[in-house]
């Protein structure tokens, strides 16, 4: 009798265990969904609360195709944003190839040993590197001993900087990535690992690669604190985009010339408090973001595309 | 033979022209670390500014210059202490929501997880700093002044909470990254011996993957230690020791943002903000010697 | 004390003239028979690259006569940004831009090498003053009530007749000329160290913002940026914040507006920086922008802050 009284409690026992582990897993279910529902609440609402203020600018005539005025707080913003795409144009020239060459030497030609090691420990310490650190540097020795002064091209290596590291990681992913047997195949063949990566290899990765590269120009596109001390915070006041001669400071494809990013502008104007210049802030914001956001969709189409030709051929 | 000699040089070429790339990363970043630490370290050496006062002092000022020594006030832990307040509030504002909706993302949705909230997480990592910064200066900081009635509004908290925002996405996919890397055997042989789907996830799933959740978090305190505009736009640049979460206050990478351009090079001044970059610096290796004795530990304990 | 002062006046002298004529011989040899370079109907005309960085205060004047002279020369670019006069002095002396703008003198932020490599013009005369946030009933302060808020020793409005509430002092950030004036004009030779746990803004416009934002807060800044919509200019001393009382000193803070170039500038920076003293520049759009033409002013200032009838 007692027996079974006492296995019947040490049942109910049990119950009450499984029913409170079951209602403890309910409730951290219904926890962890919220939880998930807040951030993603947090993404809608900023975008949409960027867009709601910025887009009524956005569409006013001339914003788009007005140089700023005084000192940024009228006008528009015709140049910063070509500054902002030259500055990345720049950017991506240096950086894909030095990004490109080093991460075929990390994966395919690096042997396991001191060198190695140091080198990609620098590229990990460049990538955890503040960028105002960045910026800094690239001030002290661009800008002042290069004698380069605020310019383009002061920008653009201080973005490379900052841009190379998660370059490289993007390519060697995409290298790591190709099938074994393909490199296997190529050296059975008898080509040389160099004629493998070139032929074989980066084609094979390509999508990826170009993924990567758009996704990281996003990142650049709004990088402000390496600009400020490299590239300047004023844009000149009248650029000409016909002129060829590089080095007049009117040109608008001289890389010496002192140049403003869309981001560098929002830092510049944000605290000046005319209701024009408000809306130029939150106009020049959603442009930025809608730039973000087109890198980010070109990224996975041009992604796609490039591997369903691969496929199909 | 003679058709070998060719592709041997091809080899050669190639091997030579991607390690130059690799020589010239390498090297550029040597240079800084180089150029960093002996500009800063110049400031104690060259210029005799007290290095204990520098970390223990708490007057800033680098316009007060003394007479006497013709030294400025130096004494930077009211910085120190503001950025690492700063970094730790908005990582413990951001850790359990990220590791919370990583969870839901990889174990309860993987489908909803894969289509719909990592792209959509992912487009947070693209925002730009000063978009955030705009928005915590019109938002968060008009937040902060009506609920707590302070003057101003502007603070650690505001710049705590902006920056939890913005390494949010960091810490989300990492960790996402870090929970599929744990083998479904793990997950199936719990769920076979009775457990309910939280005691998996919270006895095994994320026991396994600590050592990566730890990576995670701590990549997200460098982006948020370092991050210099957007703190600038919520946190007032008052370079005094913060007397509450809400007073106007003043990070490392915040003072250097305004006054790094007043001072002429060679100056003490100058030397001293060089002295703050190497800080920043120091730091960020220091997370990064961290992440890799995890990595190391984590190797060590799968065997 | 008085040899050191008066030998470094005749040397800017000296350099301002010597600037003043290779400007001119500039224009002589760019143009056949121009009257005075950047002059509205110079036959020669500028091209170069001039940028600028420094004092947002007077920004705006110094854009405004940009645009002028652009129109005029359109060959010639002129850029730059309002970091702050520190900012502007050091990027001239370092030669990352070719004008640094500054509302003090070089030598109060340079040393004294480094700021006697560079030339001065002195384009505008600008005053300065305290401004509270709209709530506050305060409407006129003496210098040395304006020395205890600043220096930390009144902290409530009722210390100085208004209502009781804790004063918020918002500053500009170390390397403001408008911070430097306000303080040389207030503090005098006194070194204030009082640090408040309070904003420091970078520009002039963000002032306006946080000031039409905030409630018992107090600031500096100069005339032109005054706005009545976000918050109160006062009284200092029973005297009111307006050019005509900048003139004769009566009202004491002021600043004189300092363009530098290095002494071997090149010849567009050399000319944009005569077309600023020109009458073009002086005559009307001084006055418009809400600055004071140097040679309007009855008393000068010099380095140090003293102040002598001219």
């Amino acid at each position: 009798m007692a027996d079974i009284s006492q296995a019947a409690s040490a049942q109910m026992g049990d119950m009450r265990i499984i029913r409170r582990s079951r209602r403890a897993d309910r409730f951290a279910t219904v926890a962890l969904a919220a939880i998930a529902g807040l951030v993603m609440l947090i993404v809608v609402s900023m975008v949409a609360y960027i867009l709601y203020e910025g887009l009524s600018t956005l569409f006013t005539p001339g914003f788009l195709t007005q140089p700023s005025r005084s000192n940024g707080a009228a006008g528009g913003v015709a140049y910063q944003l070509f500054d902002s795409f030259y500055l990345l144009l720049i950017t991506l020239i240096i950086s894909v190839p030095v990004s490109l060459g080093a991460a075929v030497f990390l994966t395919e030609y690096a042997p396991d040993g001191p060198i190695t090691s140091i080198a990609s420990t620098a590229i990990e310490t460049l990538s955890s590197l503040p960028s105002i650190v960045v910026g800094m540097f690239g001030f002290l020795v661009f800008s002042v001993n290069f004698g380069w002064k605020y310019s383009i091209i002061s920008g653009a290596v201080a973005l490379t900087m900052f841009n190379i590291p998660i370059l490289v990681r993007v390519i060697q992913q995409a290298l790591d990535d190709v099938p074994q047997h393909q490199r296997d195949a190529c050296l059975a063949m008898g080509l040389t690992r160099w004629e493998a990566t070139v032929h074989v290899l980066i084609p094979a990765a390509m999508p990826a690669i170009v993924t990567g590269v758009v996704l990281s120009a996003g990142r650049v596109f709004g990088e402000a604190a390496a600009l400020l001390f490299t590239s300047g915070m004023s844009s000149p006041v009248r650029l000409n985009f016909l002129s060829l001669n590089f080095s007049s400071p009117t040109c608008a494809w001289n890389i010496f010339r002192p140049g403003e990013s869309l981001a560098v502008h929002i830092y510049k104007i944000y605290g000046e408090g005319s209701p024009e210049a408000q809306h130029i802030v939150w106009g020049t914001a959603a442009l930025l973001m809608i730039c973000v956001l087109l890198f980010n969709v070109a990224s996975r189409l041009a992604g796609k595309a490039l591997a369903k030709r691969m496929t199909a051929e | 033979m003679a058709k070998h000699m060719p592709k041997r040089n091809l080899e050669r070429v190639g091997q030579g022209v991607t390690g130059a790339c690799v020589a010239l990363v390498t090297l550029l970043v040597l240079a800084l670390i180089v150029m960093v630490a002996q500009k800063g370290i110049s400031t104690f050496v060259k210029d005799g500014v007290d290095a204990v006062g520098f970390f223990t002092g708490t007057d800033w000022s680098l316009a007060n210059v003394d007479e006497a020594t013709g030294l400025p006030q130096t004494g930077a832990l009211p910085l120190i202490i503001t950025s690492f307040a700063v970094t730790l509030l908005s990582t413990a504002i951001a850790l359990p929501i990220a590791i919370g909706s990583a969870i839901f993302a990889v174990e309860i949705a993987p489908a909803f997880g894969k289509r719909v909230f990592q792209p959509m997480v992912e487009l947070l990592v693209g925002i730009p700093s000063v978009v955030f910064g705009l928005i915590g200066f019109h938002v968060v900081v008009a937040a902060c002044k009506a609920v707590f009635g302070t003057q101003t509004g502007m603070g650690i908290l505001p710049g705590a909470i902006v920056l939890s925002v913005m390494i949010l996405p960091t810490v989300t996919t990492l960790s996402m990254d870090a929970l599929r890397a744990v083998p479904d055997g793990y997950r199936q042989g719990s769920l076979a011996l009775g457990y309910t789907r939280w005691q998996t996830i919270w006895h095994v799933v994320l026991k396994s993957a600590l050592p990566s959740l730890m990576t995670a978090v701590i990549l997200g305190m460098t982006r948020a230690f370092g991050e210099t505009l957007a703190v600038r736009m919520v946190i007032g640049g008052a370079e005094v020791m913060p007397a509450s979460l809400l007073s106007p206050a003043s990070t490392i990478t915040t003072t250097l943002t305004t006054s790094m351009a007043i001072y002429a090079d060679g100056s003490v001044q100058k030397d001293v903000l060089w002295s703050l970059g190497l800080l920043l610096m120091g730091m960020s290796l220091i997370f990064i010697l961290i992440i890799h004795l995890i990595g190391k530990k984590g190797a060590n304990a799968r065997g | 004390m008085f040899d050191y002062s008066c030998s470094r006046r005749s040397f800017l002298g000296l350099a301002g003239s010597l600037a003043a004529v290779a400007g001119l011989g500039l224009a002589g040899c760019g143009g056949s028979d121009a009257p005075a370079a950047g002059s509205a109907d110079a036959a020669a005309t500028v091209t170069g690259e001039v940028t600028y960085d420094g004092a947002s205060s007077f920004q705006a004047l110094v854009e405004a006569a940009a645009e002028q002279f652009m129109n005029e020369n359109p060959d010639c670019v002129i850029s730059g940004s309002g970091n702050g006069s520190g900012a502007g002095l050091t990027a001239v002396s370092s030669g990352t831009v070719t004008i640094g703008n500054s509302d003090v003198f070089a030598e109060t932020k340079l040393d004294a090498d480094a700021a006697a490599k560079l030339v001065d013009h002195e384009v505008a005369v600008v005053g300065m003053g305290p401004i509270v946030s709209k709530n506050v009933t305060v409407d006129d302060l003496t210098l040395e009530q304006l020395k205890g808020i600043f220096g930390g020793t009144i902290t409530n409005w009722s210390e100085v007749g208004g209502d009781d509430a804790e004063i918020v002092v918002v500053n500009r950030k170390e390397g403001s000329g408008t911070r430097a004036t306000f303080e040389a004009a207030v503090f005098g030779d006194e070194k204030n160290t009082y640090k408040p746990a309070q904003p420091e803004q970078d520009k002039s416009g963000d002032v306006q913002t946080l000031m039409g934002s905030t409630d018992n807060a107090i600031s500096y800044i100069d005339f032109s940026h005054f706005d009545d919509s976000k918050f109160t200019a006062i009284k200092v001393g029973g005297v009111e914040p307006e050019s005509k009382n900048v003139l004769d000193n009566s009202f004491p803070i002021w600043a004189t507006e300092h363009m530098y170039c290095a002494e071997d500038a090149d010849d567009a920076t050399k000319a944009f920086l005569d077309y600023m003293l020109s009458d073009d520049v002086q005559g009307s759009l001084v006055e418009e922008q809400g600055f004071i033409p140097v040679s309007e002013m009855l008393v000068t200032k010099d380095a140090e802050g003293k102040v002598s009838k001219k």
